[in-house]
C-alpha cells in the first residue's frame, strides 16, 4: 500500500519505521532540513522535503495513487489542511490526522477526517491507568452514543465494603456489568452481589455521571 | 451587522476600524493582546485576546450570533480552520478567509469557503498599474 507521513518528528519518524516493517511503500514530507536528512540516513530515501500542505508538493509526492494519508505535525491546523487537501484534491480514500488539543476531535470528524487520533489524550489515559489514587479508569468510549465504559477499584477503606449492590444508588445511565474480584473469576453482577475489597467492577455510563458513579460505588 | 474578525494584524484592525465607524457590532479576536494596540484609539468594539480555532473563544467572542466571520491571522491553515469551524460548526451565515496560498485558496474555494488571496490580488493589480500610463503626479 502507498501511504504518505506528513510530519518527520518523533511521532512521524516511528511511524514510518513501523509502516515500513510492515512492507508498506512510504515517503514521509518534511519541512525541516535537519530531520529530512536525519530520516534519509535512518530509513534511506524516503523523505522529501517540503510543505504537507501545499498542492505542489503533494503533486509531486504522487498523493493522487497514495491509499492512505496519514498527517501527524505538531499542529493541528496543519494536519486538519493536509488531509483536506489529500481528500478532496487528490480523493485519496483515507485521511488520517494526529490532533494535539483533545477538544478538536469532534471538530475534525465533522470536518471530514476520516480518523482523528488524539495524541494527548491517549497518553493522558495511559498515565492515569498508572497512578494507584485514580480509582476510575476510562476503557472505551462510545463517542456516537455519548457512553463510556470505565474500571472502578473498589479500595480497602471503601465503606460499601460488604455490602449489595441493591444498597447503592447508582445513576440512572449507568450499569454495572462485569465484577473482577482479586481472588476468583470474573462475574456478572446482579443486586444481590456483594462488593468486597480489591474488586474491579467494569460499567458502562456517561460523561455526566461518572463522578455519581464512582461516589455510589465507594460510598464518599 | 454582528461581526467576529480573527487576528488583529494591520488589515484586522482597520476593517475592525471601518466597520466599527459604520456602526457595527464589531468583536476582534488575537492570541497577543499587543495586537490590539493597531486599533483605532475610538474603537467602540469589543477586542478580546483568544484564539480562533478554539470553540470556547469563539463563544466568547459572540460567534453563536455572529452576521458575518472574517479569519484574518498570518497563518493560512490557522484561516482555513477557524473559518470551517465558524462555518460548520457555528453556522455562521458569511465567512470570509485569507489565504496567501492561491493553490490552497482554489481548493477551499471550491469546498464552499469564500476565500482571498492578497498574493494573487495584489501581483494582478500591479501588473495592471504597469501596463496603464501612470497617474499624473499632483
Amino acid at each position: 500500500m502507498y501511504i504518505i507521513v506528513i510530519g518527520g518528528g518523533k511521532v512521524g519518524y516511528y511511524l514510518a519505521r513501523a509502516l515500513l516493517d510492515e512492507g508498506h511503500e512510504l515517503l514521509v514530507v518534511e519541512k525541516s532540513p535537519a530531520r529530512n536528512e536525519f530520516i534519509c540516513n535512518e530509513l534511506g530515501s524516503v523523505c522529501v522535503r517540503g510543505d504537507g500542505c501545499e498542492v505542489s508538493t503533494l503533486t509531486d509526492a504522487g498523493t493522487g495513487r497514495a491509499e492512505m494519508f496519514i498527517a501527524v505535525t505538531g499542529e493541528d491546523e496543519d494536519n486538519l489542511v493536509a488531509c483536506q487537501v489529500a481528500k478532496h484534491k487528490f480523493n485519496v480514500p483515507r485521511t488520517i490526522a494526529r490532533i494535539n488539543n483533545p477538544k478538536n476531535e469532534a471538530i475534525f470528524k465533522e470536518l471530514g477526517i476520516d480518523v482523528a487520533v488524539s495524541s494527548t489524550s491517549i497518553i493522558l489515559e495511559s498515565i492515569q491507568e498508572e497512578v494507584p489514587t485514580h480509582s476510575l479508569t476510562h476503557l472505551l468510549d462510545i463517542r456516537d452514543k455519548g457512553l463510556e465504559i470505565v474500571e472502578l477499584k473498589i479500595p480497602a477503606d471503601a465503606k460499601t465494603v460488604g455490602k449489595e449492590i441493591r444498597e447503592f444508588s447508582l445513576p440512572p445511565d449507568s450499569r454495572l456489568f462485569l465484577v473482577i474480584p482479586e481472588q476468583g473469576k470474573p462475574h456478572v453482577p446482579t443486586a444481590s452481589t456483594v462488593i468486597q475489597a480489591g474488586d474491579q467492577i467494569i460499567a458502562v455510563t456517561t460523561p455526566e455521571s461518572e463522578e455519581a458513579l464512582r461516589t455510589a460505588l465507594r460510598g464518599s | 451587522m454582528k461581526i467576529v474578525i480573527m487576528g488583529c494584524g494591520r488589515v484586522g484592525a482597520r476593517l475592525a476600524g471601518l466597520l466599527d465607524i459604520e456602526g457595527h457590532d464589531v468583536n476582534i479576536i488575537d492570541t497577543d493582546a499587543y495586537s490590539f494596540r493597531r486599533l483605532p484609539t475610538e474603537f467602540g468594539g469589543n477586542a478580546l485576546v483568544g484564539d480562533g480555532m478554539d470553540e470556547n473563544s469563539l463563544r466568547k467572542a459572540g460567534i453563536e450570533d455572529a452576521d458575518a466571520f472574517i479569519a484574518l491571522t498570518q497563518g493560512d491553515n490557522r484561516n482555513v480552520m477557524s473559518a470551517q469551524i465558524a462555518g460548520h460548526i457555528f453556522k455562521v451565515p458569511r465567512v470570509l478567509c485569507r489565504i496567501y496560498d492561491p493553490l490552497r485558496r482554489e481548493l477551499f474555494n471550491s469546498l464552499g469557503i469564500e476565500a482571498f488571496s492578497p498574493t494573487t490580488i495584489f501581483a494582478q493589480m500591479l501588473k495592471e498599474k504597469l501596463e496603464t500610463e501612470p497617474e499624473e503626479a499632483k
